[in-house]
């Protein structure tokens, strides 16, 4: 439980920021993420940001996966 | 979409299975705790390219199917108020009580309102000061913060005129009652991503440590699945028990500490009645006293009601692992998402309604 | 300021008369229309195909269209797929009392040019005003009447094993806009309706391919729902590619945040074709020459049911290589947070 989605910020105004999913945007509150700033990727959940994406351990994360088949 | 097409990939979900192919040798049990889980290992068919050694078995991680039969009668009568108007996540809509539904309250007259974030719920209340807006709080750790911080505001713009129902509560007490109960063999926990990004990969160190269980917190796309199924694997045929993160993009050790803090702001831990685990201690959160006047089920003084849970309905069961939804009598034959028994079958995230929706034969 | 309809402008009188000579007949005008009978009198000979549908879309106004446009093209498309040319419809409309009267003028003119567009000419009608409260605003019943074409025998129990799948389009576009439009999400996008008339773009498909087995146009619960209708009917297994569905970014986007599926969810200006294997480039060629076509393509195909299993199904072959059903909505689609 808890779908929550990355989403792209577009505006940042405080607490507030406008976030964007393929071209929907919507509203939302980011008082639990720190230094986020336009450009960052947050988790959306019910109108809050649960996280900021850490954009460096994502590449991590893939560049792993993608050398997995190649270490049998 | 970024952060969500790369971890689709074909090839490296390839990759995964033929990783997970060598390393799989003995029967393995895999259990997940989180409904979204479930729903994405279903809509993706991951347990049919999975070897047939591996298990991987749906626990309670449906916040809508744990919530007590009493709950859901509880928030039925607040429904029938003809002063409140009910605000609610989708989720919640079709979930039958001893008797009735929101649903069915709904189209009945009742004023319910479905609300993609509460903090729509409390624009009602802003915009509509001459009726009472009532929010059912129900979710893991994931929701809490964020229900946490709709009622700070409340307090702070002192709007009267809105309450929340909490039914909250917390995955990691459950997991140990399931331990506890010593009902399945759990080799291994895939742990729920938002959760932890809320909570920290910490929480879990206590099963590792005192159940000698390996914890992985997972993300939500396949190759997170895979990824994680191969992590636990690999832990125990090492005969390792730790906590691991695969879903490091979203998740660290602490937790998000803000979220945290503004749960512990608004909510304390209580004692909560789990559907098909009984009354777990802790595992559940109610409101502080200082935000004792946004507590509905005090507001609006809702009684006790004596709830029977239909004939035949193994709902619980399901929840803690030890049947599926197909040794179920009702399933697929009396109880179907049109016409559901419990819970488990038309909540969305709900294991039956995923077997129904997407593994009948 | 906006007039209001009364409930007097239903009543049969002076008032009716004003709303349909001021609105009504200028908007639809044809001879047949013009002789204001009791009932159209209509050439038409040949085995016809008959429909009617009623239309309770709320909000009435959505990006891409509104329910006038709807209720004429809903219609048109249930003909064209039958393998019929669309000739003649009526409109019955009942109005919610305090209804503007700009509304009405809108909403009619609207049918005028969807009708215009298809070819058909809105020959009879009523109009009723009834309480506030009885009715949401406006509800519009169309009937249509249109010719088969010499070569079809077209119909859902029709597909056969071998069978291609093919749909003209992006899945979920109306059944997104419309959630888009609803207040309550607060969602902001671009994503308009796909509302259209199809019997061009259908007729096109026809002189390219007449074997044509099966045609329906996948409105309320989406192009799943669609599929297992046909699966049942013709008791075939379909197979699905989710790697060949067309979706536009912005509709998943918005089904990502609200935890919904858009092969469930409505579409107003798509067609799924059920034909002979060797029929599929000519019927995407013809499709794409088509401006309702641009993005045609064969999502599946049609294979024998199993002598095991209870039901037809209808199977989804994932991006990821699995397999898994999909299954009939059931219940409307709610967003969810879980």
């Amino acid at each position: 439980m808890c779908l929550a989605i990355p989403v792209r910020i577009i505006k940042l105004d405080g607490t507030h920021a406008e976030v964007d999913a393929n071209g929907v945007r919507r509203d939302a509150d980011v008082r639990f993420v720190d230094d986020v700033k336009a450009g960052d990727y947050i988790l959306l959940h019910a109108g809050f940001a649960i996280e900021k994406i850490d954009e460096q351990q994502a590449r991590e994360t893939l560049e792993l996966l993608k050398n997995i088949y190649y270490d049998q | 979409m970024k952060y969500i097409d790369e971890f689709r990939d074909k090839e490296i979900v390839k990759g995964l299975i033929s990783a997970i192919n060598a390393s799989a040798r003995a029967k393995i049990n895999l259990m997940e705790v989180c409904g979204t889980h479930t729903m994405a290992i279903f809509r993706s068919g991951i347990k049919q390219i999975l070897p047939s050694s591996i298990d991987l078995i749906s626990g309670p991680g449906c916040p809508v199917c744990v919530t007590s039969q009493s709950d859901i009668d509880r928030m039925l009568s607040l429904a029938r108020n003809k002063d409140i108007v009910i605000t609610t996540f989708g989720d919640m809509l079709k979930v039958p009580g001893t008797k009735g539904s929101l649903e069915k309250e709904n189209a009945g007259g009742a004023d319910i309102r479905i609300v993609y974030s509460p903090l729509d719920a409390l624009a009602i209340a802003g915009r509509e000061p001459r009726k009472e807006v009532v929010f059912l709080a129900v979710g893991f750790e994931t929701t809490a913060p964020v229900i946490a911080s709709v009622v700070s505001d409340a307090a702070q713009k002192k709007i009267g005129n809105f309450s929340i129902y909490s039914c909250h509560k917390t995955i990691p007490p459950a997991m140990k009652a399931l331990l506890e109960a010593q009902e399945l063999q759990i080799d291994g926990f895939l742990c729920p991503g938002h959760v932890t990004s809320i909570i920290g990969s910490r929480a879990y160190d206590f099963i590792a440590a005192d159940y000698g269980i390996p914890c992985v917190v997972s993300g939500f796309e396949p190759t997170d699945i895979l990824e994680t199924v191969l992590m636990l694997i690999r832990q125990k045929e090492k005969n390792r028990a730790c906590v691991e993160v695969q879903y490091a993009r979203a998740v660290r050790r602490q937790g998000n500490v803000k979220a945290q803090e503004m749960m512990d702001r608004v909510f304390e831990p209580a004692d909560a009645d789990w559907r098909g685990l009984g009354s777990i201690p802790q595992s559940g959160l109610r409101l502080r006293k200082e935000y004792g006047s946004f507590d509905a089920a005090v507001k609006f003084r809702i009684p006790s009601f004596k709830t029977t849970e239909p004939r035949g309905c193994i709902c619980g069961d399901v929840l803690r692992g030890v049947k599926t939804p197909q040794q179920c009598r009702l399933f697929a034959k009396a109880c179907t998402p049109e016409n559901p028994f419990g819970p488990c079958m038309v909540s969305s995230e709900g294991t039956c309604a995923a077997w129904f929706k997407y593994n009948r034969d | 300021m906006d007039e209001k309809i009364l409930l007097a402008h239903g009543s049969g009188g002076k008032l009716t008369h004003r709303l349909l000579s001021e609105i009504v007949f200028p908007a639809f005008s044809n001879p047949i229309l013009k002789k204001c009978e009791d009932a159209a009198v209509v050439p038409l000979e040949g085995t016809c195909a008959f429909t009617t549908d009623s239309f309770v879309i709320q909000p009435i106004f959505f990006p891409g269209g509104d329910i006038g446009k709807l209720s004429v093209c809903g219609t048109v498309n249930d003909l064209a797929v039958m393998g019929a040319r669309p000739r003649y419809l009526t409109a019955a409309c009942i109005i919610e009392e305090g209804l503007g009267v700009s509304v009405l003028r809108t909403v009619v003119a609207s049918m005028a040019q969807a009708a215009k567009k298809a070819g058909v000419q809105i020959v009879g009608g009523d109009l009723k005003v009834v309480e506030k409260g009885a009715c949401d605003k406006i509800f519009i019943n169309t009937t249509g009447i249109g010719l088969i074409l010499k070569t079809c025998r077209i119909s859902a129990n029709n597909a056969r094993p071998g069978d291609c799948v093919i749909i003209n389009g992006t899945i979920g576009d109306h059944g997104a806009a419309v959630m888009s439009a609803r207040k309550d999400y607060k969602l902001r996008s671009s994503i308009r309706s796909d509302c259209a008339c199809l019997n061009g773009l259908i007729e096109r498909v026809l002189r390219a391919a007449p074997g044509v087995h099966v045609m329906r146009d996948p409105t309320r619960g989406g192009v799943a729902t669609t599929l297992k209708e046909i699966a049942l009917q013709s008791n075939v297994e379909i197979l699905i590619e989710e790697d060949a569905l067309p979706v536009n970014g912005p509709v998943r986007g918005l089904c990502e945040i609200l935890g919904i599926d858009p092969l469930y969810m409505a579409n107003e200006g798509k067609v799924l074709v059920f034909a002979p294997a060797k029929d599929a480039q000519k019927i995407i060629a013809a499709m794409r020459k088509h401006p309702l076509g641009k993005r045609a393509a064969v999502i599946g195909r049609v294979t024998s049911r199993p002598a095991r299993s209870d039901t037809p199904h209808v199977l989804l072959h994932t991006s990821i290589g699995s397999t898994r059903i999909i299954d009939m909505l059931s219940g409307g689609q709610l967003p969810r947070i879980c």
